[in-house]
């Protein structure tokens, strides 16, 4: 990879990062730094690739650490977002029967 | 396995980059937020499938069961953990993110030739190491395993300066040589650096950093990812730096405060601590029958809960109690101030927990309109977000931010623990209105007898 490209891609992403979350409601801070978190855990396709890489123990361990880190970001962070946006959702189709019954 | 070719690789990629930029976008609406993360949630794994797919790998059974060992400590805590403890999960995941990008920068160094590759290294290595050491501090405080008071002691400024010039020099070392002995140093400087970061900072102001470390990781990701020229984790890596830092400043400015005041505030002996004094001026105190009575008979009400309902988890409770109150025929709306809970936007997680429903939950511009419709309004373990002299006094701590109006209401009740001032440390001269009466009492009991209360009107 280049460094124009790299600068490029890393100038578009800034802007992309920027737009996607600006008009976010304050209801939904919480789910989204939890999402957002999740996404680094991304990282683990960096600790695999260095793991993949080494037959040396000593490295071959620290990077197998940094797979179990990774991944304990990336799957936890997706699901407990998941969890926190089920009860935001789930009690929608609660709440409608309730309102019925005081109707 | 060799099975994809790089250009395959590259679209596959790119597809992961666009699953995660739908997934920022999805979280921003509540449609659409569910589905958002579960593309987010695609996008890793079709990222995770390729990685495999292109390369020619060693150990790739250690691989997977390092991957397997991973999930299995962390989906069983992300499925237990209480709502109240999100922000310590959350700072929890960001931390071992952290953790890993640093550990991927320092393995890389033995194949970077290029200073500027080493540049990216040791730039990963310190912001991945104050990340790691950053969140552990917050998880900490958070947990109240720390204290959640500014720790600061004499010649902190130096200690700090000391340790920012340790970390140039010996990042300059790393670059100049690739040594593995500098790199090791600038890990430690970069958890010592981390450390010195939150430990002066306030607990109310955690949740903030928490955002600006998530921020932090991402900027480490996205420069492991020029290290190892990986376009992916330049993609994601960027996104969330970018998208975490205009959050991080979304959640300080409905707090009134800056970024820099809130790291660098107790630094200068700002008032982040807050005074603890109680004030002795006479307020008007009620009983649970005459708050039930007030609440049962009126037609409006607005609950206004704070931090001291999240750390009672009275959420349930007063779920409870609007679900009574909305049965005798009162029209109950809860005011959510942006930054109430332990972290933003987390009352509205928890009081979703609590079955309260969606459209019921009313942002600080929507609810203030609503204000002077209300008989009652009822506070629960809030202070600063209600307080007038945000607007009315120039020279307070919280003056510009933006405030819950409650004080347009018929009459305001208060549920406080004490008469003591909230934690930016001025007096709410609310609580002395003739209008306004008080309940003293933790949350939830209070709470659960006002419900009895009314239950038995």
């Amino acid at each position: 990879m280049d460094a124009a490209t790299l600068l490029t891609v890393i100038v578009l992403a800034v802007f992309v990062g920027f737009e996607v979350v600006s008009k976010v409601t304050s209801k939904l801070h919480t789910p989204l730094m939890s999402g957002a978190n999740a996404i680094h855990g991304i990282i683990l396709v960096g600790a695999i690739i260095v793991a993949g890489q080494t037959t040396e123990p000593l490295l071959l361990t620290v990077a197998l650490i940094a797979v179990v880190l990774a991944t304990a970001n990336l799957v936890g962070g997706f699901v407990v977002t998941d969890r926190m946006l089920e009860m935001f959702r789930g009690r929608k189709a609660k709440a409608t029967p309730t309102n019925g019954d005081t109707a | 396995m060799n099975i994809l070719s790089p250009e395959w690789t590259a679209v596959l990629y790119l597809i992961a980059a666009v699953c995660f930029i739908l997934a920022l976008k999805g979280l921003s609406s509540p449609k659409g937020a569910r589905r958002g993360n579960l593309i987010g949630a695609a996008g890793a794994l079709i990222a995770v499938a390729t990685v495999f797919l292109s390369t020619r790998f060693e150990n790739v059974p250690l691989i997977l069961a390092a991957i397997a060992i991973g999930s299995a400590v962390a989906v069983p805590i992300a499925r237990r953990v209480q709502m109240t403890q999100m922000p310590q999960l959350v700072a929890g995941f960001n931390g071992v993110g952290g953790g890993a990008a640093a550990l991927v920068a320092v393995l890389e160094l033995a194949h970077a030739e290029d200073p500027w590759i080493r540049l990216a290294i040791v730039f990963t290595m310190v912001i991945g190491a104050v990340s790691f050491a950053g969140s552990t501090v917050t998880v900490g405080k958070l947990q109240e395993v720390i204290s959640t008071r500014p720790l600061i002691f004499p010649g902190m400024r130096w200690v700090m300066s000391i340790v920012v010039i340790a970390t140039l020099v010996t990042s300059g070392f790393v670059i100049a040589t690739g040594a593995w002995e500098w790199a090791i140093a600038v890990l430690l400087i970069g958890l010592v650096a981390g450390l010195l970061l939150v430990l002066p900072v306030g607990g109310a102001d955690v949740p903030i950093v928490i955002s600006l470390l998530n921020a932090f990781t991402g900027l480490a990701v996205a420069a492991s990812g020029v290290v190892l020229g990986n376009i992916l984790l330049v993609v994601a890596g960027t996104l969330v730096g970018a998208s975490g830092t205009i959050l991080t400043k979304a959640m300080a400015s409905a707090m009134g405060r800056s970024v820099a005041g809130i790291i660098f505030g107790a630094f200068r002996g700002g008032s982040t601590a807050g005074s603890t004094e109680q004030s002795d001026r006479p307020v008007k105190s009620a009983t649970t029958a005459d708050v039930a009575v007030q609440l049962g008979y009126a037609q409006n009400v607005i609950i206004v809960p704070g931090y001291g309902l999240a750390v009672a988890q009275g959420q349930h409770t007063i779920a409870e109690l609007a679900t009574s109150l909305e049965a005798r025929g009162v029209t109950v709306s809860f005011g959510i101030h942006p930054v109430a809970g332990r972290m933003p936007g987390h009352m509205n997680v928890l009081l979703a927990e609590a079955n309260v429903p969606y459209e019921s939950l009313k942002e600080l511009e929507e609810i203030n309109a609503e204000f002077k419709n209300a008989d009652v309004v009822l506070v629960v373990g809030a202070n600063d977000v209600v307080n007038p002299a945000a607007k009315t006094s120039p020279g307070s701590p919280i003056y510009g931010m933006p405030i819950l109006e409650v004080g347009q209401a018929q009459q305001v009740v208060f549920l406080k623990r004490s008469m003591r001032p909230g934690f930016a440390g001025i007096e709410n001269e609310l609580l002395f209105d003739p209008k306004t009466t008080l309940l003293f009492g933790d949350a939830k009991d209070s709470l659960t007898q006002v419900l009895g209360a009314v239950k038995a009107l």
